[in-house]
């Protein structure tokens, strides 16, 4: 449908462009959309013919000598050397299983959730307290704290599920949170006692000690955090005090 | 008791349902027994049930289905907005949209503050009791 004149000229355009570029011009970048648009899924604007020569087949043919350009083929792999007859042939056809490639990918952070946000806790022995969010680990738990002397909570991982983010944020750019991550909270294996008739009279129980350097990483955390919330009026009492409802309020309702 | 609100043209009113739920409107025309047509400054024309109204005090002065220039001229002589902000009702209204808007902290800010007036009148009403036993 195009005039000749046209075709010519776009021809001519297409193959002296890169010759001559008129002005300083952006390095041309390799497609990255189809030439052949979709009008449904699996069917394309432009018939074979026309999509062979939008793609320039017939110019690349022809800057190669009529034939399109090809790789050397591979080198044939050798046949491996004398393959052994199997001892055993199953009776029944066994289906082998489909390897399992799934790879779970951490929890997606809420948008809602960032550094420094209170956050309700509605479940564990916590639950009510409003404490700080500091940062997502690895294993897509949330670093919380109360702060410590605050409201009781320590550092501790919490669920995304089990919390409720408010709009309050705090700042927690005085925070370094970095040595955290799943390995510090893992518990130490218990060591299994065998089943035998005096251990399970013997009413040796164990008590846990916290270790100190927990204490010490819980003040070096909790510091300036807590200045950050004292710069705030009323926050510190906010963290301290518990979430409640009460009658007549509906959560559904309820502005965090 | 006779009625004070009356459904007239220039009759401001409150939207009670639907999609246009807490707007305030006037009443421009009444289409037929059931329906009106209003009209406010930020919508467009339409017709709706009389149901869906709740009548106020405020009545404007304007021809029947003005053109919106002439309506929100006769909504500023009138000072319709400020008449209904200054109202009990447009008051009420006010609040109750400040108050479902509280974030959490805030919250906890007006629970503190409910918590330390009682406190300051129960000791005023303790002083005096004190001070006059009678």
């Amino acid at each position: 449908m195009l005039s000749l004149l046209v075709r010519r000229r776009r021809l001519l355009h297409h193959l002296l462009l890169p010759l001559f570029r008129p002005f300083p011009m952006a390095p041309s970048q390799p497609r990255t959309k189809s030439r052949n648009p979709l009008l449904i899924p699996g069917i394309g604007k432009f018939s074979r013919s026309k999509m062979y020569h939008k793609r320039g087949i017939w110019a690349i043919k022809a800057k190669h000598g009529g034939a399109f350009p090809r790789h050397d083929p591979k080198p044939a792999s050798p046949e491996p050397a004398s393959k052994k007859p199997p001892k055993f042939y199953p009776a029944d056809d066994v289906k082998t299983p489909v390897p399992n490639r799934r790879k779970p990918k951490p929890a997606k952070l809420r948008a809602s959730i960032t550094p420094g946000t209170v956050l309700i806790l509605l479940a564990g022995r916590f639950m009510g307290k409003r404490v700080v969010f500091l940062k997502q680990l690895s294993s897509g738990l949330l670093l919380i704290t109360g702060p410590f002397t605050v409201n009781g909570v320590p550092l501790r991982r919490v669920n995304q599920s089990y919390v409720v983010a408010t709009s309050t944020k705090i700042d927690i750019s005085g925070v370094n949170v970095d040595k955290f991550d799943d390995k510090y909270f893992k518990k130490e294996k218990k060591e299994r006692y065998k089943k035998s008739e005096s251990s399970f009279f013997e009413a040796e129980q164990e008590t846990k000690k916290l270790p100190k350097e927990r204490k010490e990483d819980q003040k070096v955390v909790d510091t300036p955090l807590i200045k950050a919330i004292e710069a705030v009026e009323n926050m510190r009492g906010y963290l301290g005090t518990k979430f409640t409802l009460r009658s007549g309020v509906k959560p559904h309702e309820l502005v965090f | 008791m006779p009625f004070k609100r009356y459904v007239e043209i220039g009759r401001v009113a409150l939207v009670n349902y639907g999609k246009e739920y807490g707007r305030l409107v006037v009443i421009v025309d009444v289409i037929d027994q059931n329906r009106a047509l209003v009209d406010a400054p930020d919508m467009i024309r339409g017709q709706i049930n009389f149901k869906r109204l709740s009548l106020t005090d405020i009545k404007i002065d304007i021809p029947r289905v003005p053109k919106k220039k002439t309506l929100i001229e006769a909504m500023e002589t009138a000072d319709v907005k400020n008449k209904w902000e200054k109202s009990s009702w447009g008051r009420k209204l006010i609040v109750q949209k400040r108050r479902a808007a509280l974030n959490d902290f805030d919250r906890y800010k007006v629970m503190v503050a409910k918590i330390k007036r009682g406190r300051a009148i129960r000791e005023k009403l303790a002083k005096l009791k004190r001070e006059n036993p009678a």
